[in-house]
């Protein structure tokens, strides 16, 4: 996961396996690809079939094929909002763990010195412990008797009756806090691969360490700082445990809706058109930000 | 962490020289030459704080029914009456099971796969590298409903439980799995293989000898990334469970209920043993020869 960027080389690195080897070669991929076109692909073509069903039917009933379109208009028309909410959510969590993760990312790449695989073994230390009850314990930092709230209430910045938590503000907190690392990750592999001897070099060629880092450093991260920001905005814009936790039904994102579609409703086809709607979105908008980024080579 | 940074600045202003010529403490300067490594601690500071709630809380007798409501007072109760509430142990021994058969499985199939796609050319490799990179690309949501979808369709909806769980769990870790892997063996030194087989090793002794060992970190790292993601994965497990209750799982139940504080025991607990055994194989991975 770390080292996304760095898998298209390959093919030029290794160019002289004995040619013995090939012929057999994909046959190593065979269980796997398996594996994944039972278990991923099929369940996605399933998926998008259910979305086509008939909406009349029922869990119970059983459901036909009737190629019924309109569940998707129905499902967009209703959930816009939700869907809105989701994108701008995790567009704001991607883009302040990208402010997070890039000096914390450049401090253990350059600055750490013999403490650098600490510091990363720190960077991944939040996994160590279950997501919810890392979740569950910010809600309790956030709620209202809890110090924070009554700290920014006594320094006037929340109003008296104001909330922390139920509110954006905590759900963005509660995503920004569980996809840091896999920001800050991605971000380190490819600061860790410059050579400090470049930085230097653009110093000697009288640039500040401003214009060095903006010409030289924040260049060569580029394809770090492309595949952490899709490792952040892709499971931010699904999560709904941080909206379901820390927020109020006013916060709830596309995830919760298509969970209680699918798990309390039983709607399979509103949940599928809500599920392949997200996914194409997300696929979509992945696929315009890796052309604009340049970083084709990340698939 | 600040005297940890002070020990180092010797080093690190080698490449600043006004630096070096001026012993006496200056605190902006210092300041300014350290600023990003201290925000960089002070990120890292920021991620350990519900961490070290959690530990508190595992200390915590709540006066109510959940221990998250408040900090009422200090006991080390918890930590004996570990498996006190019911069906706890249950759900962290499920969790363990599934957890360790999905990253064997994934650790497995997922080497393989990307031994496959670094080391050899065949046609459809591209298409071979978009299936293994579309799981990273799907939100968990999606997965986790598509699988559900189909077993219900094809009629498994009896069977949830945990086959079905470790099902899912190797299908998403499978992807981090190839893309670990290929990275590491992006990275190696071809030559090492070709000078193992000039000096007359036969294949198979080259990939046990040379290949293997080379490509170990990178399958352990495969290995802990799949087991961490396998072991706190909640969103697709909640659709692929059926009746079983993983560690995720019961956490998610007991919020409604009312949280146990025993929950925050076994969350630090886990947090202590990740710690130390990554600490190990870190130390490990230093005393072996490195290339």
């Amino acid at each position: 996961m770390t080292q996304l960027p760095s898998t298209l080389p390959a093919a030029d690195v290794t160019p002289s396996a004995p040619k013995r080897r090939r012929r057999w070669g994909w046959l190593l991929l065979v269980p796997g690809m398996l594996w994944l076109i039972v278990f991923f692909l099929l369940p996605t073509v399933q998926l998008f079939f259910t979305s086509l069903y008939d909406p009349s039917g029922s869990f119970e009933t059983g459901y036909t094929l009737t190629w019924h379109i309109q569940n998707y208009s129905v499902a967009l028309s209703d959930n816009l909002s939700l869907f809105a909410r989701s994108f701008t959510y995790a567009g704001i969590t991607t883009f302040v763990c990208l402010l997070l993760g890039y000096p914390l990312a450049y401090a253990i790449a350059f600055k750490s010195g013999k403490w650098k695989s600490f510091m990363l073994v720190l960077v991944i230390a939040p996994f160590f412990t279950s997501f919810l009850l890392r979740t569950l314990a910010w809600g309790a930092i956030l709620a209202d008797q809890a110090p924070v709230t009554r700290l920014l209430k006594d320094l006037s910045l929340l109003p008296q009756d104001g909330r922390l938590l139920a509110t954006p503000v905590a759900v963005i907190a509660g995503l920004i806090y569980n996809f840091l690392p896999f920001m800050t990750l991605p971000l380190f592999a490819s600061l860790d691969k410059v050579d400090p001897g470049l930085i230097e070099a653009a110093g000697d060629l009288y640039a500040s360490p401003f214009a060095g880092f903006r010409k030289v450093t924040f260049p060569l991260s580029l394809p770090g700082v492309v595949s952490g920001t899709l490792l952040t905005f892709i499971p931010a814009s699904g999560d709904y445990i941080n909206a379901e936790l820390l927020g109020s039904p006013g916060q709830y994102m596309i995830g919760n809706r298509i969970q209680a579609a699918f798990l309390t409703e039983h709607d399979y086809p509103l949940a599928a058109s809500l599920s392949i709607a997200l996914m194409v979105i997300v696929i979509a908008l992945v696929m315009v930000y890796i052309r604009q980024s340049g970083a084709v080579d990340l698939v | 962490m600040a005297t940890v940074t002070e020990r180092r600045t010797p080093e690190a202003s080698r490449g600043t020289a006004q630096m070096s010529a001026q012993p006496r403490w200056r605190p902006r300067r210092w300041i300014a030459d350290h600023i990003i490594l201290l925000i960089g601690v002070a990120v890292l500071l920021y991620t350990f704080v519900p961490i070290s709630y959690i530990f508190a809380l595992s200390f915590n007798q709540p006066s109510g029914k959940s221990a998250l409501a408040e900090f009422h007072s200090f006991t080390v109760n918890n930590w004996t009456t570990i498996c006190q509430p019911t069906g706890l142990c249950d759900s962290v021994k499920l969790s363990f099971e599934v957890s360790i058969t999905a990253t064997i499985l994934s650790t497995v199939l997922g080497t393989l796969m990307a031994f496959g796609l670094v080391r050899h050319t065949f046609r459809g490799r591209g298409l071979a590298n978009i299936i293994v990179f579309l799981p990273m690309a799907t939100p968990e949501v999606v997965m986790g409903s598509s699988l559900l979808a189909m077993f219900v369709a094809f009629g498994f909806s009896g069977v949830l439980g945990f086959i079905t769980i470790v099902i899912a769990h190797v299908m998403f870790c499978l992807s981090f799995v190839v893309v670990t892997v290929k990275a590491r063996l992006a990275g190696m030194d071809s030559r090492l293989e070709q000078a193992a087989m000039d000096l007359y090793a036969n294949e198979w002794q080259t990939f046990r000898l040379i290949t293997l060992p080379l490509a170990t970190p990178g399958i352990i790292a495969a290995a802990l990334l799949a087991f961490s993601l396998s072991f706190d994965d909640f969103i697709v497990t909640n659709f692929t469970s059926g009746q079983s209750v993983t560690f995720p799982l019961f956490v998610y139940g007991s919020e409604l209920k009312g949280l146990p504080p025993q929950l925050f025991v076994v969350g630090s607990l886990m947090f202590l043993i990740s710690f130390v055994f990554v600490i190990a194989v870190e130390v490990w991975r230093r005393r072996r020869p490195s290339y």
